[in-house]
């Protein structure tokens, strides 16, 4: 049996390296963030599947690797980089490797005057007001084991910053690239987006590896909406299909703002996505939107919370899943609609197909509500490929590959085409293509 | 009613005379297959030249549509005896794509709904597989447009129709008519309409079997499977056969099917006796 790390342990005692890496910011306010933070890591353990929240998710493999941080920026080329970029989008780049910014290969275009776009380190090194009043502040963490380790050893990160009333026009595409060679590497950006009073911004935070190594991301993503925003949020992870994916993104939205995120999901051994919205304020709209795609002996699980807490918000939660091989799912959507929020609007869907009899999907979509007066669905499918349409299709000419492809960009379709980016539509179909019609 | 219907079919022969071509398309022979493992074709013989029109008529459960299933190659049905040569080869060896591709094409009698995938791009995935198979080179976007813009007119289908997913929301006479319309655009050799008029009111009833006529060529041949003869006012067939209890027990003439619509099938039903049982396969000529 191979050997497991205490990992708890092992991170506290790497606390204390990484608090000496970090020389005069010890003093910093932000530096009381994370020693809380690892106080708090202190009391949690490691999840299992004895937690609720864990039931079917099982990450003990997690614990046979000794994760450490990169210790240099890898030198990686631009052309690495460029295979990942979307045809004909015009974007703003950020590039991360190995969860530290590389200036060298982000390319910041044509932002409207006071819109900050860049690394969450600088920022916190020039003392970004932005920055400590809004850290920490969504993403709580005291009952999450990764949420503190993340608060604990907060170091780099993407960080947007769009004042009151600008309009960034064109998409913000973050790559983190992870190039862990044979080492065992833990990277754990930590993402700050926040969009003023009737401010617009697309972020797209796309997680890439060009080889099949262990490593292990482990990132936290904050997003404030102020009235009246409008965010647009897509990730997109392909990391390699060893490594493990570990996230957390936490929304808070203020009155009649709107917020949309997209989770396509194809990469990692095990992937695991926390999110969360939350309606501080009346008026406003949230849309969840997922895709997985997986295979092999892939795990995939998405649980999230979406939280009513004021009347007049609607929100549209729809999850889709295509599993393959003996890969397994999981979806927890939980939908709370308080008993302030009157006329509440909530939809939640789950569909997954099983392209395989060893696949296995468990889905559990969950309405709590307390309010009497509000419009809510929800519900889940699990199944396979319709065999009828699938005959339709061969009768007229259509080959089994090219029926299934069609069959699954056609199930896919409602979820692609809510995105609003059509370069990225375009690349999604483009992996579904890949992936099934070879 | 009757007498210009009659002149009609006078026309028709004449015209049917011309077109008719004297290569063998297609062969039944002694066809049996199981569905859930219960005998439903009991060994059937048909033969189809080019050029010819077909109508398999019958009672209710007599195997109709399961022999233009087992035809098309859904796997539900098993092939138990008996052999079919398309055009010279082993239909029954082909799989469903392969069938097609070969020039076989089955109008479903229940069109099934496909969300998610448009007419246009199911159309141009199959034409391309279809060419591919040929060694044809792929249509471009612009001829391939212009196909469809020309087909759709054959079967009045607004261009509308093109962007929207596959039979989905369509009514009953949408969904036949989108059928004929892939028909068109396809070009069948050989063309099975499965209980193509059921449901259909007069005018889809003539839109559909005017698609069907003038699709019709001295190279390819029509099965029309159907239950009622109202279909072979408009679409008038060389021969009609009577499929009963899965065996065709008797063939004919058109005439045949106004002998069906004024008698009904009880009295084949009647007739149905061991010894009055003609050979199937054996197709009467018509009297002209």
């Amino acid at each position: 049996m191979d050997k497991q790390i205490n990992i708890k342990q092992y991170f506290i005692n790497k606390f204390d390296e990484f608090e000496k890496s970090l020389n005069g910011e010890k003093t910093s306010e932000l530096h009381q963030l994370r020693k809380s933070a690892i106080s708090n890591f202190q009391k949690l353990n490691f999840p299992t599947q004895k937690d609720e929240e864990w039931k079917y998710t099982n990450i003990s493999s997690l614990q046979k690797h000794n994760f450490s941080s990169a210790a240099v920026n890898e030198n990686v080329s631009s052309e690495i980089i460029n295979k990942f970029l979307f045809d004909k989008l015009e974007h703003s780049l950020l590039v991360f490797v190995n969860g530290i910014y590389s200036p060298e290969l982000s390319k910041i275009t044509d932002l409207p005057k006071g819109v900050e776009v860049g690394s969450i380190a600088e920022a916190i090194k020039n003392n970004n007001s932005v920055v400590k009043n809004n850290l920490g502040k969504y993403a709580k963490d005291e009952n999450y084991f990764f949420t503190t380790l993340s608060s604990a050893f907060i170091k780099d990160g993407a960080f947007v910053y769009v004042p009151d009333g600008k309009v960034v026009e064109n998409p913000i595409h973050i790559i983190f690239y992870t190039k862990s060679s044979d080492n065992k590497i833990i990277n754990q950006p930590r993402n700050l987006f926040v969009a003023g009073k009737d401010s617009q911004v697309s972020i797209i935070e796309h997680y890439i590896s060009d080889e099949e190594n262990i490593y292990l991301t482990n990132a936290v993503t904050e997003i404030f909406a102020d009235e009246n925003a409008v965010v647009d949020h897509i990730k997109l992870q392909e990391e390699s299909k060893k490594a493990f994916h570990i996230a957390r993104m936490d929304v808070d939205q203020e009155r009649s703002s709107n917020f949309s995120s997209h989770l396509i999901s194809t990469g990692a051994q095990i992937s695991r996505n926390d999110f969360s919205t939350r309606f501080n304020a009346e008026g406003s709209e949230s849309m969840l939107n997922g895709l997985f795609m997986i295979g092999e002996e892939q795990l995939f699980d998405a649980h999230t919370m979406i939280d009513h807490a004021k009347p007049h918000c609607s929100s549209h939660e729809h999850y889709k899943g295509i599993l393959q091989d003996k890969s397994k799912g999981v979806f927890n959507g939980k939908v709370m609609v308080r008993q302030d929020a009157q006329k509440t609007n909530a939809f939640q869907q789950n569909n997954t197909i099983l392209l395989s009899d060893d696949a296995v999907m468990n889905t559990k979509p969950q309405l709590e509500i307390f309010a009497d007066d509000v419009k809510c669905s929800h519900g889940a499918t699990i199944g396979k490929l319709n065999d009828e349409a699938k005959f339709y299709l061969k009768s007229r000419g259509i080959g089994e590959e090219a029926a299934t492809a069609m069959l699954i960009h056609a199930f896919a379709s409602d979820v692609i085409s809510s995105i609003k980016i059509p370069a990225l539509r375009d690349y999604l179909e483009e992996i579904i293509t890949r992936r099934f019609n070879q | 009613m009757t007498v210009t219907l009659r002149q009609a079919q006078c026309d028709s022969d004449l015209e049917n005379e011309k077109l008719k071509g004297n290569k063998m398309l297609l062969e039944i022979k002694n066809l049996h297959a199981n569905v859930e493992g219960n005998e439903i074709l009991k060994g059937i013989n048909l033969k189809v030249n080019a050029g010819e029109v077909h109508a398999i008529m019958g009672p209710n459960g007599s195997g109709k549509s399961t022999l233009a299933s087992v035809l098309a190659g859904r796997e539900e049905y098993e092939v138990t005896q008996g052999e079919v040569l398309y055009n010279g080869k082993n239909l029954l060896e082909l799989s469903p794509e392969d069938r097609a591709r070969e020039g076989v094409f089955l109008a479903f009698q229940y069109p099934v709904e496909i969300p998610g995938v448009s007419n246009t791009n199911l159309l141009k995935t199959a034409v391309n597989e279809v060419r591919k198979y040929r060694g044809e080179e792929e249509l471009d976007s612009m001829d391939f447009l212009s196909l469809l813009k020309e087909k759709s007119k054959l079967v009045e289908l607004d261009q509308k129709f093109l962007s929207r997913a596959v039979n989905e929301g369509f009514s009953g006479g949408e969904k036949k008519r989108n059928e004929i319309f892939q028909m068109a655009v396809l070009n069948p050799t050989l063309a099975i309409l499965d209980e193509t008029d059921s449901g259909l009111d007069i005018d889809a009833l003539r839109i559909v079997a005017n698609g069907v006529n003038k699709l019709k060529t001295k190279d390819n041949a029509t099965i029309v499977v159907t239950h009622y003869q109202r279909l072979l006012d408009y679409i008038i067939p060389d021969y009609v056969h009577v499929l009963y209890k899965g065996k065709i027990v008797k063939s004919g003439g058109k005439e045949l099917a106004f002998e069906l619509e004024e008698k009904g099938y009880d009295w084949i039903k009647e007739k149905e006796a061991p010894s009055n049982s003609p050979k199937g396969g054996e197709q009467v000529a018509i009297a002209q």
